[in-house]
């Protein structure tokens, strides 16, 4: 009998990870979550209790694309919490596959670089699943409505990865320009282009 | 002092001959098609890499022997190489000669991925290692990684 439900609860368990592998679009409702962040306490949507949306990125420590951003997430976050958008950072990567990526590492970072937006470590990759992250960084910009969190906008921070062109078009800062006076953005979806999210190799 | 100066020559020019052996060359979209519409092959394989990307570095022996074993087919491989540019001779270059590649490397000169990776593919998401392969008209992209097993594979069901 054990070992029918254990069987079962396998078979199950990998029903959900085929389930995971799409990735959130605008219009849908935005999963919250609680997770650690790097100053050990722990966030989620509530603990910014004045904010219109959120701009969650998954990002993390190692790859040179979330590098490249690094700098231009920071500037999100200094530009946009005052008008009520705040970072939200997600490390999705597992800390055995990625081992650069692990809580301490996180914490060395986030202070080495003083992040002024909480950085987030997800046990288990499940948040990341549920929002279904593929790459780092990837971006979704959320709104706070009535009807809960509803996702506004899914991919790329900006086009210029390497962050060298003087005229890239800022897909983030156009969402929240749009979602500020109370349209519906324009572009709700972009490619992301980065580093795949390290997982486990499989068994 | 001239017997010196004869040595500096030929060390000069060892090394300029296997730098150019091992030249990364800047690469657009424009100029990816025309080698491919231009060349005298056949096939082409376009793998799509960055010397970041653990399982790109894993399958990149594997694109190495496909040549390597193919050398009577008339078989292009072109490693194209999605590093940043301001990588291009502190990593792409070292690496390439670390690793002996022979076949023709690039790396790629466009900046805005959300153009490029429609014009490689519309199906594309942007992830790598990607392979594009071309025989005369037909194309076919597939974004996995490759045991050799599998490229051979696709190679010859082209």
């Amino acid at each position: 009998m054990k070992k029918i439900i254990l069987l079962l609860a396998l078979a199950f368990s990998a029903f959900l990870s085929q389930a995971q592998t799409t990735t959130l679009k605008a219009g849908d409702t935005a999963p919250d979550f609680k997770l650690k962040n790097v100053d050990n306490k722990e966030v989620s949507f509530g603990t910014f209790k004045d904010a219109k949306g959120y701009i969650v990125v998954f990002t993390c420590n190692t790859c040179p694309y979330a590098i490249g951003y690094e700098q231009r997430i920071i500037d999100l976050d200094k530009k946009f919490r005052p008008q009520g958008y705040p970072v939200i950072a997600i490390n999705p990567n597992d800390p055995e596959a990625s081992t650069a990526d692990t809580f301490s590492k996180m914490q060395d970072l986030a202070k080495s670089k003083k992040y002024p937006f909480p950085y987030l470590f997800d046990p288990g990759q499940k948040i990341t699943d549920e929002y279904g992250a593929k790459r780092t960084p990837h971006i979704f910009i959320v709104s706070k409505t009535s009807k809960g969190n509803i996702v506004e906008y899914v991919g790329a921070i900006d086009n210029d990865p390497e962050g060298n062109k003087a005229d890239k078009v800022k897909y983030a800062e156009d969402v929240i320009a749009s979602l500020k006076s109370g349209q519906k953005p324009a572009i709700t979806q972009t490619k992301e282009i980065g580093c795949t999210v390290k997982r486990k190799a499989k068994a | 002092m001239k017997i010196k100066s004869f040595y500096y020559i030929i060390l000069i020019s060892i090394f300029s001959v296997s730098a150019y052996s091992q030249n990364v060359k800047l690469l657009n979209i424009n100029q990816l098609n025309e080698r491919i519409k231009n060349g005298k092959d056949s096939t082409y394989v376009v793998n799509f890499w960055a010397t970041w990307c653990a399982p790109c570095i894993k399958e990149l022996p594997h694109f190495e022997k496909l040549k390597e074993e193919h050398k009577s087919d008339k078989l292009a491989v072109l490693l194209v190489s999605l590093d940043f540019k301001s990588k291009l001779e502190s990593n792409v270059i070292p690496f390439v000669k670390r690793k002996n590649l022979k076949n023709e490397v690039f790396l790629l000169n466009e900046s805005s991925p959300q153009e490029f990776i429609d014009r490689i593919d519309p199906s594309w998401s942007g992830s790598i290692p990607a392979t594009l392969f071309i025989k005369n008209d037909k194309r076919k992209f597939v974004e996995t990684e490759f045991t050799y097993e599998q490229l051979l594979t696709e190679y010859k069901k082209l």
